[in-house]
């Protein structure tokens, strides 16, 4: 019969560089929904964001 | 600590954000709708002067001029923002900001990468300007934005005088290659809207770049960071 003891809770911290680079992944992908997919209804959405910002737009 | 940057780097994100939107709603938004008309005129224009028998696909949705529009535009600065700022954290990961200053450094170097050196070759522009394909000109500017990235890492942090100057070649590369231009080069809006447009942008990514370069180094430096 199992026993499930509580008395050891395992805390699973991230390495740093992994950490930082799921991190800078995540950014950039987020940057490239924002700044730069080719879906009509995303580009009208952040339109005014990508003019501004200098990324190519249209 | 995955959580505390993500934690960190909204907080951050959306504080500039705010204060970027804030800038553009007095300052660069008008230009762009300005040009707006001009383009807009544009079309009508060319309406009446073609055939009068054709059809009208759907458009895709778009925010209304308005309350949805300003909406829209907040919503992307802030996930743009928090995306930067993601990124200035996983650097602050491997190289822990020892305050304020160190931010600012990280921000100033984030609007050279995002900002100053791809509008070296693609300069801002408003709507109703000639344009290379959106494609090569996309790809262009992520490929300057990751050499520059690149370079300035090698320029600054390295101390081998042949990594610098591969970090040098590396920011120089792109504007040796040249962005794709359009074949003729034309504005609907007036020159002086352009120039107008180009400070604007320039100096409001400034401010914000400034805001949250030192704003994610606070907010990674003082959030709780529980694994």
């Amino acid at each position: 019969m199992f026993v499930l003891s509580p008395s050891q809770p395992v805390t699973l911290a991230t390495p740093r560089p992994v950490a930082a680079l799921s991190a800078i992944l995540l950014g950039f992908t987020l940057l490239l929904v924002v700044g730069f997919a080719p879906l009509a209804e995303i580009h009208n959405a952040t339109h005014d964001t990508r003019h501004a910002t200098g990324f190519p737009c249209h | 600590m995955f959580k505390h940057m993500v934690f960190s780097s909204a907080l951050s994100g959306i504080a500039a954000a705010l204060l970027l939107s804030v800038l553009q709603m007095f300052w660069v938004t008008p230009l762009i709708l300005q040009a707006e008309r001009y383009e807009v005129a544009a079309e009508a224009f060319a309406h009446e002067h073609t055939a009068d028998a054709h059809t009208h696909d759907a458009a895709p949705w778009q925010p209304e001029d308005g309350w949805q529009r300003t909406v829209s535009t907040i919503s992307s600065n802030a996930l743009m923002a928090i995306a930067f700022a993601l990124m200035l954290t996983g650097a602050y990961a491997l190289r822990k900001p020892s305050g304020i200053l160190h931010g600012l450094a990280w921000g100033l170097a984030g609007y050279t990468v995002i900002f100053a050196a791809p509008s070296l070759g693609l300069p801002p522009d408003l709507p109703g300007t000639s344009t290379a394909a959106v494609l090569s000109r996309q790809g262009w500017w992520l490929a300057t934005a990751l050499a520059t990235a690149f370079g300035l890492g090698l320029l600054l942090l390295q101390t081998r005088w042949s990594l610098r100057l591969l970090g040098a070649l590396a920011i120089i590369t792109p504007h040796l290659l040249g962005a794709p231009q359009p074949e003729i080069v034309t504005s609907l809006a007036p020159e002086a809207l352009q120039t107008q447009f180009r400070w604007a942008s320039t100096l409001t990514n400034g401010a914000f770049w400034t805001v949250l370069g030192m704003l994610s180094a606070i907010t990674f430096n003082r959030t709780p960071n529980q694994p």
